[in-house]
């Protein structure tokens, strides 16, 4: 087991090189270059600014140099400094967005567990029953309704109407001068809006899955088993059922671990919170190559670090896949 | 009687501040009515101004942002700087001298003048600020104007002269960027690290603000520094926060969650704010940016290289269709590159009225005649004129004035088809490399009228400005001497001449310089609209004490 992970482990190095690799090119495939973003399209600029910065940052070398020297720089765990006038170390300017975005995904993914597992056990054991389409509607318009759209219009309700809570941001101006509690709350206050927004579109993914999986396991001959014992109802799906449906949504999870860090662009902006959405996002448009490769140096370790976790768990959980 | 006068003061203004307090998330805005109270300014309150994007650092000559640089210009100060017309006026220099032969500048110092943290500012300072400004490991885009000294030198520790090595008009306003701490920066500088210093952070400056806090992507704030040399400002709090969606900035306006925004866009300003409440919580302003925007024609083009063939175009398209058209009449027509209200403009030029008829007229003359009736002119050959229009991505603007443009030119039997690029490719691939027939643009003009870089024949290389290859020997020449003269008289003569030149030749079609459209919280006092816009006396802006919304810490 322990060398299974170990393989695994050591296997994803050359991996991650990879992909590395093939992103350096990727990027530097995109039409146009940092320096179109930092020197600005106006007849008062000094051209040899130019190229004094190509050369700084180390533009005016092939892509493999260049790529030899961010490697080798990384795995001292140094992944530079951004190419903008802020001059901030690539860590720095991640660290500063992660917390916000970490805690907003998170509670999310919990909301969405904690509505999507009833829902679709629910749908899939009253299979057809008016429970079962109105909560399939009801998933589904959350699906396809643009969260820019809903977003505007809660913000207008609750923000401009009402009055009830706050429109944008992350804490009110007086927020230093409140005493302890108040600020918890003014914080709170701001984030609910986003994370309604967010929850309501991604409740359809996990509740469908979760109905799905539960419908194939009911109709196994073990449940059948279950009951002709004479089990409960709610023994037989609480139980036996559940734990086998859970099975597939674990790894589910395992997958979607890498998106904890991505920030949803379109809700950070509308909602002005300063996170990793908007950041990628911005690095990418003003060819910020450090902070992009850094981002995406993090954002692939998760991937395979997830990926050998949901495979662990499956082999913890599954007792079928353990013969190996 | 004059008691009582006193006690129904005292009681307007009780009332007043009983309905502020109970009425900050009032959309209608009756607070403000009540405001007769007392007009006497007062300090403290907050600004909240509300801004698309982030600044980038806080050392501006690094930057090249408007943002970075409008709130640099309230930490920090130049020797000089300019007043809401455009005029030269002094700042951290008291006076200045300038040589007959317009190479020395003498500038006195202020002896009051003190950084954030205590120390005082000396010729010290301003010779620092040259010197990394020079330093080719310090990457500021714009240093030209520093490049051009021949040597810098302190006659003593509050007396600053600037030799040139030939006259050069911009010398003075080189001098309004922004003096930077010598104790703090050496360092830095030496080793070509200032966008790692700590000043780039958390700056200290000389200028009516002093810098608070900076929260990456949510907001940047500033406080009023009492020992400002000209004056304590009103305004307690400056707080800069970022929103980057438009939609959202607005409906914060509308809930009075911000006082300040730079610009609006065109329907919100016209039809969105256009209700009793919004007109009542908030003044809308509106004064011509710094920007044009024009059709720019690829000069080695031999159809657009024949003037007929430009001024056809410029007779075929109507200007005021556009600007009400695309944004909805907040624009002023251009009939030049010089900025309206600036004081080497001039609208004493050749202009063009929409007319059709002239268009094919002079179309014909140049030879292109519809030779087979499909409605499209042809030369000689038969070979159709048809052409494309080049306009970048995500500027909606852009893409309807090219639809207006294309339909325009479709009347005078012109075939214009329209491409929307991507912004990198756009500049890199097709602007740079002058690989366009036509483009829709927008450029900044600053405040002196010396246009060298766009309109001079020898700035036509693949980073340089000059983009349709317009090349005019006197336009060269007045250029050149206007460039080299420091007598605005003189100069007023040169630049006139060139917009009446350019009027002729058409080397682009000036479309319109688009206004700014600020709106300012009603509660603030002292706005007034200028040529430079409205934020050029921020430090005498106040609220009265009744109306005041914020207690600033």
């Amino acid at each position: 087991m322990l060398l299974f992970a170990l393989r695994r482990l050591l296997l994803s190095i050359p991996l991650l090189i990879g992909i590395t690799f093939i992103s350096f090119l990727v990027i530097g495939l995109a039409p146009g270059g940092p320096l179109d973003f930092l020197t600005p399209e106006d007849p008062n600029a000094s051209p040899e600014v130019r190229q004094r910065l190509i050369q700084e940052f180390g533009l005016d070398q092939p892509v493999h140099v260049q790529y030899w020297r961010w490697l080798t720089r990384v795995v001292r765990l140094d992944f530079g400094r951004t190419f903008l006038p802020d001059g901030k170390p690539v860590l720095t300017k991640i660290g500063e967005r992660l917390p916000i975005t970490l805690l907003l995904n998170a509670v999310e993914m919990l909301i969405i567990l904690g509505l999507a597992v009833p829902i679709g056990v629910l749908s899939a054991t009253r299979q057809y029953s008016l429970y079962d389409k109105v909560t399939t509607i009801f998933v589904f318009v959350g699906f396809a309704t643009p969260d820019f759209w809903l977003a505007l219009l809660l913000m207008f309700l609750f923000g401009v109407q009402l009055g009830w809570l706050p429109i944008s941001g992350l804490r009110s101006l007086n927020w230093e001068y409140l005493p302890f509690w108040q600020q918890q709350w003014d914080f709170v206050g701001h984030l609910l809006l986003p994370i309604v927004v967010a929850t309501f579109g991604g409740l359809a993914g996990f509740s469908r899955y979760m109905r799905q999986s539960m419908l194939e396991v009911i109709r196994q001959d073990y449940i059948q088993t279950a009951r002709a014992k004479g089990l409960s109802e709610r023994a037989v799906i609480g139980k036996h059922a559940l734990r086998n449906a859970l099975l597939p949504v674990v790894t589910v999870l395992g997958l979607s671990l890498p998106g904890l860090i991505g920030g949803s662009v379109i809700i950070e902006s509308i909602f002005a919170i300063p996170g990793m959405g908007q950041l990628m996002v911005q690095s990418v448009f003003s060819r910020d190559y450090p902070v992009v490769m850094g981002n995406l140096v993090i954002v692939a370790s998760l991937t395979l670090v997830a990926n050998l976790v949901a495979d662990i768990a499956y082999v913890f959980l599954d007792p079928r896949t353990r013969e190996s | 009687m004059h008691q009582a006068a006193r006690v129904a003061a005292v009681l307007a203004l009780a009332g007043a501040c009983a309905l502020v307090s109970a009425c900050s998330h009032d959309v209608e805005g009756k607070a403000e009515e009540l405001s007769m109270g007392s007009e006497a300014p007062a300090y403290g309150d907050t600004f909240i101004q509300a801004s698309i994007g982030d600044i980038s650092g806080l050392i501006p000559s690094l930057t090249s942002d408007a943002s970075s640089h409008e709130i640099g210009g309230l930490i920090y100060d130049g020797l000089v700087r300019q007043d809401k017309d455009f005029n030269t006026v002094g700042a951290i220099a008291e006076s200045w001298t300038v040589s007959k032969d317009c190479l020395e500048l003498t500038f006195k110092l202020r002896r009051d003048v003190k950084w954030h943290d205590g120390h005082p500012v000396t010729a010290a300072d301003v010779l620092f600020t040259y010197k990394s400004m020079i330093d080719p490991k310090t990457p500021a885009p714009f240093k030209e104007g520093y490049l051009l000294v021949k040597d810098a030198e302190a006659l003593d520790p509050y007396t600053v002269r600037v030799t040139y090595a030939k006259p050069y008009a911009r010398a003075l306003d080189t001098w309004s960027d922004y003096v930077l701490p010598k104790h703090l920066l050496e360092r830095y500088a030496a080793e070509g690290k200032l966008r790692e210093s700590p000043q780039n952070r958390h700056p200290i400056g000389t200028g009516a603000y002093r810098f608070q806090e900076w929260r990456t992507g949510e907001k940047v704030v500033l406080l009023a520094n009492p020992y400002y040399y000209e004056g304590r400002p009103y305004i307690g709090r400056l707080v800069y926060r970022v929103i980057p969606s438009q939609a959202t900035i607005f409906l914060e306006l509308k809930a009075k969650g911000v006082d300040y925004v730079r610009t609006l866009t065109a329907f919100q300003y016209a039809r969105q704010t256009d209700y009793p409440a919004f007109r009542k919580a908030y003044h809308k302003f509106k004064y011509p940016s710094q920007f044009y925007t024009f059709l720019g024609f690829n000069l080695k083009d031999p159809r657009f290289a024949d003037r007929r063939v430009r001024h056809a175009f410029a007779y075929a398209i109507n200007k005021r269709e556009l600007i009400d058209g695309v944004v909805l009449g907040l624009a002023r027509e251009a009939n030049g590159p010089i900025r309206p209200g600036t004081w080497a403009y001039t609208d004493e030029v050749k202009r063009y009225e929409y007319d059709p008829e002239k268009a094919k007229a002079l179309l014909a003359e140049a030879g292109w005649k519809d030779r087979d009736g499909d409605g499209i002119v042809e030369d000689k050959d038969g070979k159709p004129f048809a052409f494309t229009i080049l306009t970048n991505q995500g500027n909606d603007e852009r893409k309807k004035l090219a639809e207006i443009i294309q339909q325009r030119l479709k009347e005078v039997g012109v075939k214009a088809d329209i491409q929307v690029i991507e912004w990198a490719a756009f500049i890199k691939e097709y602007v740079k490399p002058r690989r366009f027939e036509a483009v829709i643009l927008g450029l900044g003009t600053g405040t002196d009228p010396d246009q060298y870089a766009v309109w001079h024949s020898s700035q036509t290389g693949p980073d340089q400005m000059n983009r349709t290859g317009y090349a005019n020997p006197e336009v060269d020449h007045l250029l050149e001497i206007g460039r080299a003269s420091c007598i605005q008289q003189d100069r007023v003569k040169y630049y006139r001449r060139i917009q009446e030149i350019l009027a002729e030749d058409v080397p682009m079609l000036f479309l319109y310089f688009k206004d700014e459209v600020p709106v300012v919280s009603s509660r603030f006092r002292g706005v007034k609209v200028a040529p430079a816009g409205i934020l050029y006396n921020f430090s005498e802006w106040y609220v009265p004490r009744q109306l005041q919304r914020y207690t600033a810490g």
